[in-house]
């Protein structure tokens, strides 16, 4: 049980919160855009590597 | 305990993914669906033993390995299948979570209709 990337993700969550107001703040929405998208894309490549896992250990278990 | 760490792990992942869901819906629903994962994975490897006493039994009563493997495959397809649905209504999309049921109940059908066909070829025998 890796409990570490909860974590992992809700700091991504926070520090791409904070660029994303700092940025705003200082007038350059354009890069609040790209910041808060590459958060995105970072956690999801997370959560597929996760998902495929889980497929993965299912299959192996109930044999499909 | 097992359930004292899940517990944990849930009500820690509750709360960061309340915090972060002011700012980021996105990032809260991507932690929801990380911990539902890390706990299904440490439940599923918790069901190995359990499957290996189920097929043992299945061997003795001498049921035919393919009822068996159907039973499993369909169960496998609801877990995952309800997994997928709860996490699409949580980010608020029930129309989607409506669609993966559906399919899921589709599939379960299509894999069960050799039990059926099976269960007709009985019926038929019997009833001349």
């Amino acid at each position: 049980m890796d409990v570490d990337l909860i974590f992992k993700i809700a700091a991504i969550g926070i520090v791409t919160a904070v660029l994303n107001r700092v940025l705003n703040q200082s007038g350059r929405e354009e890069m609040a855009m790209m910041t808060t998208l590459a958060g995105v894309v970072v956690v999801l490549m997370m959560v597929i590597s996760l998902i495929s896992n889980l497929f993965n250990s299912v299959r192996t278990m109930f044999h499909l | 305990m097992d359930i004292m760490k899940i517990v944990m792990v849930g009500i820690i992942a509750a709360l960061l993914a309340v915090v972060l869901k002011e700012e980021k819906p996105e990032m809260a629903v991507a932690i929801s669906i990380v911990t539902g994962l890390v706990i299904f994975v440490f439940v599923i490897t918790k069901l190995n033993s359990v499957m290996m006493v189920l097929k043992h039994f299945a061997a003795k009563a001498n049921i035919d390995i393919l009822y068996f493997s159907t039973i499993l495959k369909v169960i496998a397809i609801a877990y995952i299948t309800e997994f997928g649905a709860q996490i699409c209504r949580d980010a608020g999309e029930g129309a989607i979570a409506a669609k993966i049921e559906f399919a899921g109940k589709v599939l379960i059908m299509v894999i069960a209709i050799p039990i059926l066909a099976a269960l007709m070829d009985i019926m038929i025998k019997i009833i001349p």
